[in-house]
């Protein structure tokens, strides 16, 4: 009772956040609910099903290339584009399953595996002169100010809701999933595969229902990536570091919980930027001081609160 | 009457080392049935080859009138053989209640439903009053009954347990039998187990088979088998004249 009241008011919150906040601090809350988001889609796979992926910056890219080269190409808007975005990054998703499931590859060389398939992706799209190549895809920006859903175009406003929504969607869905056959069955894997074997659980198809929907809400995010930035390089989009980015925010806030990703998202991103800033206002620019941060509380996290951060606020607040 | 599980001239090498050569019994259904013998006698290789993980060199083994050859250890499961690990494998981070409800979700519907199932079958065991703890706070004997509970929790048909009394108190193990001997009686539930704590399977089973180097060298009643100078010479060394 104490978590859904709590949980109303956050939302309520964040929803009349715009009336508050100005261009730069809605921006910042935008970032924010990004990472919160594909933090939540990376950790059905790893926090529910215990399967790392090291490489979801390849759902990112595929996902923002499917539906920016259609609006690019032929004028077809976000909503048509975002089911080749899913359908291709599920298919995608479903192939590295496919083929580490049954060959049984897991642990460090599954992810050895999702880091090879983003790679090889990355630098295949630098070949690919109909996306651009390494000269990037750059979607037009047309009117800013008034709210063109069917194109996803508008004033920021707008993708500060949609992320919202989105986060908001993932949460609930998250929710509903781990209590479901689905969550016992993927964190009874997470746990001891042969255990949850010698229960009767087909881990093979139950971890491949996790790949495919995690690369199909991951995909989500990199049609917003596409219509939110207008730009894509895929030297920025696939890469590694990308990934990373992806996962600290779960990784700090706390792998397998459902508070973790927005928790770890909001800590990383108003900290970092934060240091940006005040960095900034002291007349010093050094570049590379945000990954130097990361590190840092990565570092503190990983020694001081193993199990991330929200765990331990959940005890004291009694969630 | 009918057999439950049949295991006909069943062999398993490991690089050309014999685990189990040629081995065949039954276990008739609703009895319980001892596998005894040393150890590296070959009794967990075969419960590993009856629960789908390792397949047999040779041999047969038939479930309820049908081969389980080549099933996969899920599938077993689903078929009606729940089995227990020797070195226990609870899901740490989970919940007592949560692990058996794994187990349960197989025959249940709902999560409703399982929930219920688990919490009487937590009863059972002796476990519900740490139904909301971590399983990974557990001491071993309760660690060993969480295994058994998880396992009844799918609804075997035929339970095989490895080694489930080992490390329990004498009167733990005692416990431990009262709740098997009860199910079996209540539900008809066939039972095979392995173990090395004699007071148990004396107390328990029906018929008991005697292994030694992957082969059987005695089976009987616990009575004939204990009498069995075969047996004695497995366990402590032929007798020799001095």
């Amino acid at each position: 009772m104490r978590a859904r009241v709590s949980l109303a008011v956050l939302l309520a919150l964040l929803a009349a956040l715009p009336a508050f906040a100005g261009s730069y601090a809605l921006s910042v809350a935008t970032l924010i609910l990004y990472f919160a988001y594909t933090g939540q889609a990376w950790n059905v796979m790893m926090g529910f099903a215990g399967q790392l992926s090291l490489g979801h910056s390849l759902y990112v890219g595929v996902g923002g290339y499917a539906a920016g080269a259609l609006f690019f190409h032929y004028g077809i808007g976000p909503w048509a584009g975002l089911w080749v975005a899913l359908l291709l990054c599920v298919a995608l998703g479903v192939v590295i399953g496919f083929l580490a499931f049954r060959f049984g590859i897991s642990g460090v060389y599954f992810a050895l595996l999702t880091i090879a398939f983003a790679e090889f992706t990355r630098i295949g799209f630098d070949h690919l002169d109909w996306l651009g190549g390494p000269g990037g895809m750059f979607l037009r920006v047309a009117q800013r100010d008034i709210w063109d859903l069917a194109n996803f175009r508008g004033p920021p406003l707008m993708y500060y809701y949609a992320m919202l929504f989105l986060t908001a969607g993932a949460f609930a869905l998250c929710y509903f999933l781990l209590r479901s056959r689905a969550g016992y069955y993927w964190q009874a894997i997470r746990e001891d595969e042969e255990a949850a074997q010698a229960l009767g659980i087909n881990t093979f198809r139950w971890k491949m229902l996790a790949v495919a929907i995690s690369s199909a809400m991951t995909a989500v995010s990199g049609v917003f990536f596409a219509f939110y930035y207008n730009n894509l390089f895929p030297e920025q989009i696939f890469h590694i570091s990308r990934s990373i980015e992806i996962i600290l925010g779960p990784v700090i806030g706390g792998v397998g919980t459902l508070f973790g990703p927005i928790l770890g998202a909001a800590v990383l991103t108003l900290l970092s930027d934060g240091i940006t800033e005040a960095l900034a206002a002291l007349g010093w620019e050094i570049p590379g001081i945000k990954q130097v941060f990361y590190g840092l509380v990565l570092l503190a996290v990983v020694m001081f609160l193993p199990n991330g951060i929200w765990p331990t606020i959940a005890k004291k607040l009694r969630l | 009457m009918s057999s439950s599980l049949q295991i006909r001239q069943l062999s398993k090498s490991f690089r050309g080392l014999k685990a189990v050569s040629s081995v065949s019994f039954e276990v008739p259904e609703h009895h319980i049935v001892g596998l005894i013998g040393p150890n590296g006698a070959g009794k967990t290789t075969i419960f590993n080859m009856v629960a789908g993980v390792y397949a047999p060199d040779a041999g047969e083994i038939v479930f309820d009138d049908k081969s389980i050859q080549g099933l996969h250890p899920h599938q077993v499961c689903t078929a009606g053989i729940g089995r227990t690990f020797q070195i226990v494998k609870p899901f740490a981070g989970l919940s007592v209640l949560d692990n058996v409800m794994v187990g349960a979700l197989l025959r249940a519907k709902s999560s409703a439903e399982a929930r219920k199932r688990s919490q009487d079958i937590l009863a059972k065991l002796n476990l519900d009053s740490k139904a909301s703890e971590p399983a990974s706070s557990l001491t071993l004997p309760d660690r060993k009954r969480l295994e058994v509970a998880r396992a009844l929790a799918t609804r075997p048909r035929l339970l095989l347990l490895d080694e489930v009394m080992a490390g329990l108190l004498p009167t733990e193990c005692d416990q431990m039998v009262q709740v098997f001997r009860d199910i079996n009686r209540a539900e008809g539930l066939t039972i095979l187990l392995i173990e090395h704590v004699m007071r148990a399977v004396m107390a328990l089973a029906r018929g008991i088979v005697v292994l030694h180097h992957g082969e059987v060298v005695s089976r009987g009643t616990p009575e004939q088998v204990v009498r069995d100078p075969a047996v004695l010479e497995c366990y402590l060394g032929e007798e020799t004249e001095v």
